[in-house]
This record gives structure tokens, C-alpha cells and sequence, in this order.
């Protein structure tokens, strides 16, 4: 069991299958976006309500989606690279909190602009968007406190402890804002809470999710043997990579 | 000190429990020494409070529906700039890494110092809460609710918040990351703390907000002292 | 089968281009801005690497020159 552990976390072995699963995973994301962009920028009908304003659904979703998704992948690198001591855990939290981070940002940003179509203003302190707002201080602050340190284990540890702690309070932080948003306001239209999408809609939405998480596995794996080769650059093995000519 | 010191090495069969009165009690002692440093927060929670009326308006109808976010706001950030104080004199002077190599439990220990700052911090502005909210003109009835809600809540602030400044303790400069850190996750208790407020102002029962304030107090309970005292071990280690 | 008569309705969107494009437009340049911040991190490492892979060999192969300690980038 423990051998297994180690083997899978070892940069060396991680840097060869991540070799052979990179390509398939750019080659999904290519696809997927692109056919999931041109199926909803311009073959999707109009939305009967929203008009065309309702295409910023085709990015706005998937980042949302992702932003969230990324925190937990975070958090569960985070408490493998706790409990087993495996760097490549560590690495992979390291890479994904700014991409998290741009991925909240995105979901903010399309949010916002979305929202003056549909609500006349920049800015609605939707339960959504709030607790989007929140997600985004939450890597922020893994990202500050990870660079704050001179000490790349201690820093790692201490972003460590932060992205656990952070993951126990996310849900609590998203039930206490739709409580308190559900309490200050009468409900009203909320962006991307609708009745049955039929599937000329939907399924170009699906197609931009699974774009966006490939995407995401594409990045990381690519990002984490970067990481590989600036931390383990003394290895022996490394060296004998054929990437590197001497 | 030294009777405890010298007992620390052959530890007592109720060992941990002894630790935690023994760094209490420290911590009362060391507080009550620097009476004046313990009456910061609340010159700073008064000052806010201050504040707000000049900034925004004198009119009392106003003020009164403002008054319960004012009043948990400010007391959040009061009890935030204590955070510093928690660890850094022990993590100075070298006796955090006394706690340490106690063979007592970290977590016993983290949690004495966390009862020392919610005793200094949290329960006197819980306390001083009411005398501000008559400057807010905080409608009748709702003081109780204030109060209550505030010595919950603050204790559930200080747990979150010790985890915050004890990731950062070991930084020359963290003040403001640690409120980075923290203010994300004081956001549950500030929209359960002004709710029960709010609902006492409202002629509703305040009980569900004060059951999830407490259920959130218990939860921190639970899970921060671990958190605290990891975070202790890696800023003392980097 | 396309949802727009022309290509000035496409790009007009009904009116909400301005939104759609700028949401659609500022998601892909964050994608594209990862994509090759990644890639360009990646080469500049190997660069580095081979780089002193070749430093290393040249030393390796003067040995009148007194080895200096060796030093590892990351300390």
C-alpha cells in the first residue's frame, strides 16, 4: 500500500505519465471549447427572456463551476501532501491556486457584466456573486501566504492548513450567504437558477464544462512538471531527460 | 512558573488539563499585568462606533437600522487587531517553543491561549456592546440578543482567528495577511450574528441565529485547536 | 441552422454584443494568458537547465581550473 503511495507520488513517475496524458488532455480542451464556442456563440437559439445576453451563460457556468472545483482539488492536494508528505501533492496545490483564482475572477467578471443586461447594474450583491466575491479572497489569501514565507516547506505546510481550513468553511460560508441573501431581498430573477433548458441550450453548456475541466487537467499537468523540473533540477534523472540537451 | 516548569518532565497522570490551567492562568496573570494594552480593543471598538454617525448621519432612525451591522462589524474588526497579540510575545520570548516540547497535548495548550484572548478580547466587548448600541439608538429589546449573540460569536472569532495569526506569527510583517486570511472565514458568524439581532428587532425569535452561532462555536471547537496547533509547529519549524 | 441572419446580427447579438463579448472575450485571454504563461515558464526552465547542464560539462572537462562548490539554485 504504502509502496503504491510513494510510487504514484514520486516526481519521477509523475512526470512520465504525465508526459503521455497531456497531449489527450489539450487535445479534449481544444475540441470541447471549441466546438462548445462556436455551438453557443451562434447556433444556441436566444434565450425567450434574456435575449441574446444569455450566451454569457457559456463561460459564467463553467468558471463558476471551476472556481469551486479547483478549491477542492486544492484542498485535497493539500491534505495528501499533509498526511503522506508527497511532494507532487504539494506542487499540484502550488499550481492550482492561481489558476483558481483566475477562474473565480472570470465567473465575477462575466457575473458582472451579465448583470447589466439582466439587471440594469454592474453590481448585485447576489448570493452568488458573493460568495464568488468570498472564493476569491480565499486564494488570495493561499497565494499571499504561501509567498509570504522564505521557506518553501514551511510555506507550503502553512498554504496548506489554509486550503483545509478553507475547504470546511466553504459550504458553511455559501449556506450563510444564501440564508442572508434570501433574508435581505425578495427573491428575485437569479442568473442561472431556470426552468428545464431544452437541450439545443444545455448541451452546448455541458460540452463547455467538460472543455474547461480538461483545460484545468491539461494546465495543471503541464505547471506541475514545471514545478518538477525547478525543484528537483539536481536530480540525476532529470538530467538525463531528453528535453534538456547538454 | 518554575513549579510547573519542573513538573512538565515527569509528566502527571492528568497532565494535560493541569497544562491548561497552568497556561490560563499564566495568560490572566501576563494580561493583568498590561492592564492598559487589555483595554485597547475596547477604546478601539467605542472609536469606530464613533465614526460611523459622523461619517454617515446624526439621525436616529437611520443610525437604528444600521446599528446592529455597525455594532458586529466593528467588534469583528476590534477583536481582528487582537489577533496579533495572541502568539507574539510567547513566540518572541521563546516560551511558544517551551509549549511545544511540553509533552502535554499543543492543542490543550492552544486552547488556554485562545480561552485567555476571547476572555480578554471577545466577552468585554460583548459586554460594552450594549453601552454603544444607545449611541446607535439600537431599538428596546434587542440589547439582550446583542450581548448574547456577540459572547458567542466572538469566541467562535477568536478560535478562526488563532489560526490566522498563528500561520503568521512566524512573519515579520503579517499583520494585514493575517486579516487577509481571516476575514473571509469570520463571514458565517457576522451574517448569524446580525441576523439574531435583527430578528430580536423585529419581534422574531432570535433562538435559530443563537443555536447556529453556538453550533458554529462548536464546530470551531472541535476543529481549531487541531488547525492552531499545526499551524504553531510550522511557523515555529520554518 | 445558425441562430443569427447575418454576421452583423452575430456580432451585434441583439443589442447585448458590448456584454457577450467582453464576458466571452475576457475568459478566453484569461485561458490563453495560463496556456502560455505556462509554456513560457516551461521553456525558460529548460533553457536554464541545459544551460547549466552544459556550464557544468565544460567545468567538468578543464580540470586545471579549481572546481568551485558546487551551488544549487534553490537553497
Amino acid at each position: 500500500m504504502w509502496a503504491i503511495v510513494h510510487k504514484f507520488g514520486s516526481p519521477q513517475w509523475f512526470y512520465r505519465l504525465s508526459c503521455r496524458l497531456e497531449p489527450w488532455c489539450w487535445v479534449l480542451a481544444a475540441l470541447s471549447l471549441g466546438a462548445g464556442g462556436v455551438w453557443g456563440l451562434a447556433l444556441a437559439p436566444a434565450d425567450y427572456q434574456q435575449g441574446e445576453s444569455f450566451r454569457i451563460i457559456y463561460v459564467h457556468v463553467p468558471a463558476a463551476l471551476l472556481a469551486q472545483s479547483v478549491f477542492i482539488a486544492m484542498a485535497l492536494a493539500s491534505l495528501v501532501f499533509m498526511v503522506w508528505k508527497i511532494k507532487v501533492a504539494d506542487m499540484a496545490a502550488a499550481v492550482m491556486a492561481p489558476f483558481g483564482a483566475a477562474m473565480t475572477f472570470t465567473a465575477l467578471f462575466s457575473g458582472a457584466v451579465w448583470g447589466v443586461p439582466t439587471w440594469g447594474t454592474w453590481w448585485v450583491w447576489d448570493a452568488r456573486l458573493t460568495s464568488m466575491l468570498i472564493l476569491l479572497f480565499l486564494y488570495l489569501g493561499v497565494i499571499a501566504l504561501r509567498g509570504a514565507f522564505s521557506s518553501r516547506q514551511s510555506g507550503a505546510r502553512a498554504a496548506s492548513v489554509l486550503a483545509m481550513v478553507g475547504v470546511i468553511n466553504i459550504p458553511i460560508i455559501k449556506y450563510s450567504v444564501e440564508w442572508w441573501y434570501t433574508l435581505h431581498q425578495s427573491a428575485t430573477f437569479s442568473l442561472t437558477e431556470r426552468p428545464a433548458m431544452p437541450a439545443s441550450m444545455w448541451l452546448p453548456l455541458l460540452i463547455m464544462v467538460v472543455g474547461f475541466y480538461s483545460f484545468f487537467a491539461a494546465l495543471t499537468l503541464l505547471r506541475v512538471r514545471s514545478e518538477i523540473l525547478r525543484r528537483e533540477g539536481d536530480k540525476r534523472w532529470v538530467r538525463a531527460l531528453k528535453e534538456i540537451p547538454s | 512558573m518554575s513549579a510547573s516548569d519542573g513538573g512538565a518532565l515527569r509528566p502527571p497522570p492528568h497532565g494535560a488539563g493541569r497544562a491548561f490551567i497552568a497556561t490560563l492562568s499564566r495568560g490572566l496573570r501576563l494580561a493583568f499585568r498590561r492592564r492598559g494594552e487589555a483595554l485597547n480593543p475596547l477604546v478601539f471598538y467605542a472609536l469606530v462606533i464613533t465614526l460611523f454617525p459622523i461619517g454617515i448621519s446624526p439621525d436616529p432612525a437611520l443610525l437604528a437600522v444600521i446599528a446592529p451591522g455597525l455594532l458586529w462589524v466593528a467588534a469583528l474588526l476590534a477583536a481582528l487587531l487582537s489577533l496579533d497579540t495572541l502568539f507574539r510575545g510567547d513566540f518572541e520570548d521563546g516560551s511558544l517553543e517551551q509549549l511545544i516540547l511540553a509533552p502535554q497535548p499543543l492543542w490543550t495548550q492552544t486552547l488556554a491561549k485562545v480561552c485567555v484572548h476571547w476572555l480578554m478580547t471577545g466577552l468585554p466587548l460583548a459586554l460594552s456592546a450594549p453601552l454603544l448600541a444607545t449611541l446607535l439608538a439600537l431599538p428596546a429589546g434587542s440589547y439582550a440578543v446583542l450581548t448574547l449573540s456577540l459572547v458567542l460569536g466572538s469566541a467562535t472569532l477568536s478560535l478562526v482567528g488563532a489560526i490566522g495569526a498563528a500561520l503568521t506569527v512566524g512573519l515579520a510583517r503579517g499583520g494585514v495577511l493575517t486579516s487577509l486570511l481571516i476575514l473571509p472565514l469570520y463571514i458565517p458568524v457576522l451574517v448569524f450574528g446580525t441576523g439574531a439581532v435583527e430578528a430580536a428587532i423585529a419581534g422574531q425569535s432570535a433562538l435559530p441565529y443563537l443555536a447556529i452561532l453556538g453550533a458554529l462555536l462548536a464546530l470551531s471547537l472541535m476543529l481549531a485547536p487541531w488547525a492552531i496547533a499545526a499551524s504553531l509547529r510550522i511557523s515555529l519549524n520554518g | 441552422m445558425s441562430a443569427f441572419d447575418s454576421l452583423s446580427a452575430f456580432f451585434a447579438m441583439g443589442g447585448h454584443g458590448v456584454y457577450v463579448w467582453s464576458a466571452w472575450g475576457v475568459t478566453a485571454a484569461l485561458l490563453s494568458l495560463c496556456f502560455f504563461q505556462a509554456r513560457l515558464e516551461r521553456r525558460a526552465l529548460l533553457k536554464a537547465l541545459s544551460r547549466r547542464a552544459r556550464r557544468e560539462r565544460a567545468r567538468a572537462e578543464t580540470p586545471s581550473t579549481p572546481m568551485p562548490t558546487e551551488e544549487s539554485d534553490d537553497a
